[in-house]
Parts: structure tokens; sequence; C-alpha cells
């Protein structure tokens, strides 16, 4: 019996096997019958295999693009919290495909271990996360011009809540804002230039800078939500900061996550980055109602990231990988390439699709494929 | 204080905004402010806003005061005598123009009987609600709102007498339907647009059945007895134009036949029926490619090497033909002069058009359709009074539109034709529905309007009851004789040597880049190649340089570029349109090298 296994063990995938010899066990089937389930299960695997020849890049294409065309609503809104939006559809899709650096709506669900997962202290979490600047602790800034001093007035109640005291607000503050002179009195900060008494427009910047001071928090967690999910409460973010978030003690660091594929490829690595480009992609796609095998994605996912690090399906991504000179010409802007290709002598092989196409000769590809081997005298 | 605005900008402030738009409105009703000024005072923002630009739309209404409206029967008595118009009613307050911004102060009542002391106006007919276009959907209160749009839509396309001295006209593609109608349904816009001066469309007898599937997907059937009664026939009317033109050097363009040796001379054939004037007379039956107007021009670039050539007239040929699908019968003929002073010729072709499958019909509802099937009269179903049909509409197309006044049209139609009056099924006013079924009944018909019908081949009784009634029916625009199209071979475009474009140039339908990635996905990629060779060349190319060259005639030769005669050259296979690249690439000074290898 084990030897039966151990001739399969390149012609099947593991699973199947262990599949198979679970079955086998737990149905009691002797030698021939496990034989008989092998071979049959071997023959449907071959012929459920994708056959050569068969464009799988392009049928991917279609097979993600024709949903598109059906794809509706841009965005999608959290109850009751302004400016939480994300960014989903075909804009999203695009964006993903197009590999960019920047996406639109970065957003983290953050998952909680025990006890805090059930809900314990659960605001408080939410809020030390948030990122806090100064003007979300302040009431008002006036600018005094005759003294030359600044005035601001302290929302003391809020920074309680987000856990702040004096001390700690006076340390931030020294610390980005050097040359000048802090006086509290009441629930008034008074700042004063050290230097030169009336620079007032100085003074005037400063009040502008001031009011992006990081204080305490997160960095990029932009809004928080809690939300409960079956039995668990999940924190929802606007802002990502996936290395940070992951510091913390009381963060699941089994499931949390990020939108943002290159935050999740620079601290988990590439087989990570491209697992997060399929569930990005299968998400937007499944919440429109569409369906879409999944394996078309996963191609898509391999070709943006076999190479080592996430690359976009743009001229300066994957596209410029092509052997072609033709097939990058046809793509996105042909002049530059033609004249670059001129200018180093390149040569075309003519070895992919489009080329071929573009001078009417057979693609290689399905019936185009086979060739003669032996040279014809 | 409120600020005042006038035309989005400020002009000052008030210190009670009620008191100036109340006389504002007291003034203008008046007029001494004109009636196009609109006011509203915007208490949530504490302002008042004033308009007087132009392109905003303002519709009129009767100004209701505590709840009594300004119109009186006194004033109808006197329009009605004559002795007031409408713009008096304006002049006198009874009726003012409100703008999009002032509805917002208005309650207005849609009828009277429902006037509150808190009405600041009432609608002068509920139907003022809707547009011109849609007010003449009979019933159209019972529909839903896209319906009535498509409706009015299609009125629009519909074929008709668009002016009655179309005779002496030259407008570009005109058609006139030959027999038009006033329908039977009309609504009170029927009466006031003046529609009989005008009209659009025929009565006809409508089923509603399906019938062997040639009325699938909102297609309907045509009786054939009907057409050739003359049912939605119309004239299609096209002038060709040309004029002498002149040009630099005293040159001018002349209106004749050509003589033979004009560069361009078509056959003797095509200039068959065209008089000494170089037009053709009138009453001619003319096709595509024949000649309307003769026409040379001079030659188009004076080399001075050709001043000297006496022998032959270096005039171009510039005839006017009838264009590609073109017919007709050459119908009037136009001899003037343009703005310029120069000869202008235009003649009028008209073409009869019989209905025919796939064109297209439409009732007033949006239920537009393309005709299925011309059925033979005897094929035709027909009801035990011995009724056929005129056209049979698919029952199918009702349910997801929800036209409910197609189906009262249809009822209504019925009652007015057998009892010989015209049915009112003005939006909001008609006539009540249930009238008209007691109307029916009283005429001796089933007062659901069905009928019973016998399948016309076989004469068995149908086993359901078959709506049948009278409709108004509108040919569109739209006829397949403008539109059908298609190619096996033909022209090519002379710089990619691929097929033209479109329908005027005999052109292919495109396989586009999407169409082309399907015999890709599909593997099939002997099938791609050979639908992509509508360009195909061979052309020799020296197998030293990787260029293309040329076979020279004379000497039975190859040619390279660089090599010359007895390079090594061979013939390769390629689309025109890559050759077209290799030479543009040439010209932007890149050296395309084609490096030739065996295929086999």
């Amino acid at each position: 019996m084990k030897e039966l296994f151990d001739d399969y063990k390149d012609k099947l995938p593991t699973v199947v096997l262990e599949e198979i010899e679970a079955l086998a066990e737990s149905r009691n089937l002797n030698k021939t019958q496990v034989k008989k389930v092998i071979e049959l299960a071997y023959e449907e695997y071959r012929n459920s295999m994708i056959e050569p020849g068969e464009s799988v890049g392009l049928i991917s294409a279609q097979s993600v693009g024709e949903p598109g065309t059906q794809m509706t609503l841009n965005t999608f809104h959290f109850a009751g919290v302004a400016e939480f939006n994300v960014t989903v559809g075909l804009p999203r899709i695009i964006e993903i495909l197009d590999g960019r650096k920047n996406i639109s709506t970065p957003m983290m669900e953050i998952y909680l271990v025990e006890p805090y997962s059930k809900g314990k202290d659960i605001k408080t979490i939410a809020e030390s996360i948030k990122q806090t600047q100064f003007k979300d602790i302040v009431k008002e800034i006036n600018l005094d011009i005759t003294e030359a001093t600044l005035e601001i007035k302290i929302d003391f109640e809020k920074m309680k809540r987000l856990g702040l005291n004096e001390a700690k607000l006076g340390k931030v503050l020294e610390k980005s804002l050097k040359g000048f002179t802090l006086k509290l009195k009441d629930d008034t900060l008074t700042l004063k230039s050290k230097g030169k008494q009336d620079n007032i427009a100085e003074l005037y910047k400063l009040k502008e800078k001031i009011k992006s001071v990081y204080v305490s928090g997160i960095k990029g967690i932009l809004q928080v939500l809690p939300v409960k999910r079956e039995d668990e409460f999940v924190i929802v973010t606007a802002g990502s900061n996936l290395k940070d978030v992951m510091k913390l003690e009381y963060v699941d660091k089994t499931r949390t996550t990020t939108n943002d594929i290159f935050e999740i490829q620079a601290l988990f690595g590439i087989e990570a980055a491209r697992q997060a480009v399929i569930n990005e992609v299968y998400n937007v796609i499944e919440n429109q109602g569409l369906n879409v095998d999944i394996r078309h994605i996963m191609l898509i996912a391999d070709v943006m990231s076999f190479s080592g690090k996430v690359r976009g399906i743009t001229r300066y991504g994957v596209v410029s990988d092509k052997s072609s000179v033709l097939a990058r010409a046809s793509f996105e802007t042909p002049i530059k390439h033609m004249v670059e290709a001129a200018l180093t002598g390149e040569v075309d092989p003519l070895t992919s699709v489009v080329e071929n196409v573009m001078i009417n000769q057979a693609i290689p590809v399905g019936t185009g494929l086979p060739e003669l081997i032996s040279k014809v005298k | 204080m409120s600020e005042v605005f006038l035309n989005g900008k400020f002009i000052g402030v008030v210190s009670d905004a009620k008191k100036l738009t109340d006389s504002f409105l007291e003034e203008r009703r008046k007029g001494k402010i004109h009636y196009s000024i609109n006011v509203l005072y915007e208490g949530a923002l504490d302002q008042v806003n004033i308009e007087s630009s132009r392109g905003r739309a303002i519709r009129p209404l009767v100004v209701v005061k505590d709840g009594k409206p300004m119109l009186t029967d006194k004033h109808i008595e006197q329009i009605e005598k004559g002795e007031l118009i409408f713009s008096d009613l304006v002049k006198q307050g009874v009726i003012e123009y409100l703008d999009a911004m002032e509805e917002e102060s208005a309650l207005v009542a849609f009828f009277e009987g429902e006037l509150t002391p808190e009405h600041t106006h009432m609608e002068i007919l509920p139907l003022a609600i809707v547009g011109l276009c849609t007010s003449l959907v009979p019933f159209g209160n019972f529909n839903q709102s896209t319906r009535l749009n498509a409706g009015s839509k299609n009125q629009k396309q519909a074929l008709g007498l668009y002016a009655a001295n179309y005779l002496v006209r030259m407008d570009m593609d005109v058609n006139i339907l030959h027999t038009p109608q006033l329908p039977i349904v009309k609504t009170i816009m029927h009466d006031s647009s003046e529609y009989e001066k005008h009209p659009s469309g025929q009565n006809v007898v409508l089923a509603i059945l399906s019938f062997d599937g040639y009325n699938m997907e909102d297609a309907i059937l045509l009786n054939k007895a009907s057409i050739e009664r003359g049912l939605a026939r119309s004239t299609y009317y096209r002038p060709v134009i040309s004029e002498e033109l002149r040009y630099s050097g005293g040159l001018i363009d002349e209106i004749s036949i050509p003589d033979k040796d004009v560069k361009g001379y078509k056959a003797e054939h095509d200039y068959r029926m065209l008089e000494a004037d170089g037009i053709i007379h009138p009453e001619a039956v003319v096709a595509e490619g024949d000649v309307v107007i003769g026409k040379t021009s001079p030659p188009r670039f004076l080399s001075s090497l050709d001043e000297y050539n006496l022998t032959t007239s270096s005039r171009r040929e510039s005839s006017m033909t009838l264009k590609h699908g073109e017919k007709g019968v050459v119908d009037f003929i136009l001899l003037t002069e343009n703005v310029e002073g120069n000869k202008l010729v235009q003649v009028r072709v008209r073409d009869q058009r019989i209905p025919e499958i796939g064109d297209k019909f439409t009732s007033r509802h949006g239920q537009k359709g393309v005709v299925g099937l011309i059925v033979d009269t005897p094929d035709m179903p027909y009801s035990a009074s011995g009724i056929v049909p005129d056209i049979i509409f698919n029952p199918h197309g009702i349910p997801s539109r929800m036209t409910m006044s197609h189906l009262i049209e249809l009822l209504g139609g019925k009652a007015g034709a057998l009892s010989g009056r015209y049915i009112d099924g003005t939006s909001f006013e008609s006539e009540n529905h249930e009238d008209l079924r007691k109307e029916l009944a009283s005429l001796g018909f089933r007062e659901d309007g069905t009928e019973t019908f016998y399948n016309g081949r076989t004469g068995e009784m149908f086993k359901a009851q078959i709506y049948v009634g009278n409709m108004y029916y509108l040919k569109l625009k739209h006829m397949v004789a403008n539109k059908v199209h298609a190619r096996a071979r033909g022209p090519i475009q002379l710089l990619t040597r691929q097929p033209t474009e479109g329908r005027a140039k005999e052109g292919g339908l495109r396989l586009g880049e999407m169409e082309k990635d399907t015999f890709v996905s599909h593997g099939a990629t002997m099938v791609l190649k050979e639908r992509f060779d509508s360009d195909k060349v061979a052309v020799p190319v020296c197998v030293k340089s990787g260029l293309i060259g040329y076979y020279d005639k004379r000497r039975d030769r190859l040619v390279s570029p660089i090599f010359g005669e007895g390079a090594d050259m061979e013939y390769v296979e390629m689309s025109y349109a890559f050759k077209l690249l290799l030479d543009e690439l040439k010209s932007l000074g890149i050296y395309p090298k084609l490096i030739l290898k065996e295929k086999y």
C-alpha cells in the first residue's frame, strides 16, 4: 500500500493523496481497490489540467474584465462616521492591478486577543490607536499681534479621554517647537518666541505648523471604528500602519491585516503580498455580487509578484518585461519604445502573440503552437 | 437685516425681507416689474434672491389668493368672446410665471377642487405639468414616467406632414407620410397644437397576440393587404446639390456633360440621362452610380508643363452621382445662384418607401418595435366578425413596461371608431375608461375589448380571447432601406490597403481588438490569421540588408534598395499595415531590419 502512494507522489498533489489515504482507511479498502481509486483520481486530475497552448493570461483578463463592465458603486460608507469611506468596485481593482504605492483609502482590520476581543476597554483601545494631532485637543488658537504670542485654549476633557496629561503634552510640544517658550495658565497655553520679539510672520507659520504636531496614538491611523463581527470586536481603521499596530500587545497578530499591499510586502515578504493581491481583488469582485474563478486572480497575482516584488500591470511594471518591442509599443507610448529599441539595436524575436497578430503570422497559441522539430530538406 | 442678491450678486440689505418680497410680487402682478423676474426669500440663509438672468425656464400658473383663483368665470367668458388674450391675463396678474427658484415658495394646487387658503398658485391645466410632446400621449397619467419619456421621444421621430409646402422646399432628408390621419384618441394638445395641420400617424386595427415567434422581442407583424392598401407608405426626398465654384486664376467649374477626354471620365452609360445643360431631366428613374449633375473642374495643380500641353484637356470630372445604395425618381430641379453669385443646381430625388421587414413603428406609449414579418393576409388571424388586424403586437411587451395607457388607448380607439367620435384621452382629465367599456358593450361588443379569433391557416378557434382594438400608430424615420449593409468584397483604403469603413463607403464591419482576443482565447490561430489577411502582401525582402525591395518588371528582376540588382531576395508574406509601419519607421530615421529565417 505504501509503495502505491509513493508511486504517485510526483503525479498527484499531496492533498489528494492524503485524502485518498484517509478514505481507504475509513472504508477499509484493499490494495486493488485503492489502486483503482488512485488511477481514476490520476486520470481525473490530468483531465482537469490546463492544456499546453491554452491562452490562460488572455482568458484571465477576459474573465476579470467582463464582470468589470458591470461593476457599480465606487465607494462604500461606514454608517455614522464622516470621511470614512472605502474605495471599492472598479477603481479599487484598477488601483490594485496598477500596483499603486499610495492607495486612495488605506484601511486596517485590527483583531484583538481575549479578553479585549470580547469588548474589554474597546473604546479606550480604539481611541489610543487613533493618531492624535495637536489640533484635535485644541479649542481655539488666537494670534495676539500686539504681544507677539500665540494663545491656545486646550480641551482638557478630550485629553483625558485620550489618556493624555499636561506633562506628556508639554514634552511633545517642547520637542517639536524649539525656540519658543511655553506657559500654561488655566486652560490657556501661551507661546512666545525666544529670539526676536516681534516676528509675526514666524508666529503665523508656527500657528499652521502646530496644528499638525503629532501628539499620541499610531501615526497614519486617521479614524477608528470598533465593530462587532459575530461575537467579537474588531477595530476598523481609516489609514494604515501595520508595522506599529503589530507592536501592540493586545492585537491578534495572526489575523490583523491592512488593504495596503506594499505594507504587507515590506513586513511579511512577497508571498504574503501575493496572497494580499488575491484577497483584495477577490473581495471586491465578491462584494459586487459577481463570480470570477479565483485561479484567474491567482494568475494575475503571480504575474505581478513573480519577480520578487509587487509590480503593477503598467508600462513601468510587468509590461516592460515583454521581450518584443512591437508588443511593448502596441501597449503604451509606442514612439518611446521604438526609439529606444532603435538606439540599442534591439532584436524582436517575434515569439509572442501581439507582434504576430501585427504582422499577420500564426500566433504561438492553441493550434498555432506546435512546430516541426525535424528540418525539411 | 436680510441680504439681498440680484442674479447672485450682493446688492444690499433690507430690514424686512417679507415686506420686500410681498411688495415685489404685488408690483409684478400689476405689471410694473417684468413678468420674467423672480424673487425668493430664503429663511435659512436670511437672504432675498432676485433673478432676472436669461436661460431660466419659467412656467405660467394661475395666482391664488385666499384659496380663490384669480382666474374667474368672467375672464373665461371674455376669452371666449375674444376680448381677452393670454398675455392680458399676465398683465392683469391673473397668471404669473415662476422659475425653479420661486417655485420653492409656492404651493401649487393641481385641481381647483383641492384649493385651500394655504395655496398660492394653481395649475392652468393639470396637463401643464408635462411638456408638449408628453401631452400628446393619451392616458399618460396611467403610465410610469420612463415610458412617457420614451413615448414622447418616439413621437418626434414619426413621419408625417412636417410642412405643407414641402414640394417647393429643398430640405435634406425629408420623409412624408402618404395618408396621415388624426388620432381617434386625442388629447387637448392635439387641438391646441393644430395637430390636424401636421398629422403624423395612422389609425390601425391592432390585435395583441403572439404569432409564430415573428414578433419576439418587440417586433410587430404587418398585414400584407393593409400595406397593399397603402398603410404606412411614405416618400423619402433628398436633394443632390452642386455648384460652379470659382478658383484662383479665373478658373471655374462647369456644369455640363463632361467630354470624353476629361480626367476620371466614367462610362458613357452613366451620363445617359443628362440633358444638354448637363442636368438630369425630371422623372428620370435613377439608381446608385447614375450621374445626376454632370460637372467638370479645372485641374487641381497647374504645373508649368501642363500649360504648354495643348493636346489634351486637363480638366477633372467632378459630377454628382447617386451615392451607394440610393435610388429613386428625379422629382424637382432648382436652378439658382448662391450668395457668391455662383451657379447652383439642386436636384431633388424622391423614393417611395413601402413598409418592409425592419422598418420601425411605434404607438404613442413608448412601445416601439420593428416589423418582424409581413404576413400574407390569408394567414392572418381573423375575428368572429371577420376583422383582420393591420398590426399584431406581442403581449410580452406589456407586463414589464406597464404601459397601461397603451391598453386603454386600444379600448378607447375601438369605442371611438365604432361610435364614430373622437375620444378625449388628455392625461388627468381623460374620459373614464369604465364609461368606454360600457359604450363598447352598448355597441354589441364585449366590454373588455376582447374578441374570439380564429387561426388564419387552420380555421381553428384560438382558446384565448384576443384583445383587439383601434390604435394610432406612427412610422418612424428609421427605415432599413437607409441602413441595410453587407459586404463580402469591396473597396479598400489607399494608405493601409485595409477595407473601408462605413455604409456610405461600402465598408466592412471591423473585427476589433476585443473580438480578436476571442479568437486568441479559443486558440483558433489559423482562423485569426485568415480573418486578418485582408491586407496580405508578399514583398521581396533583401536578405542581407533586411529591407523591403521591389520587382523591376522591365528587367524581370528583384531589386534591393541597398545592394541593387542581383542581391539575395526572398518573398515574405506580411500584412500591408506592417509594411507601412516599417516605412514609417524609416521616415523617422529608424532602420527596421528584417532578419529572415527558413520557416520549415
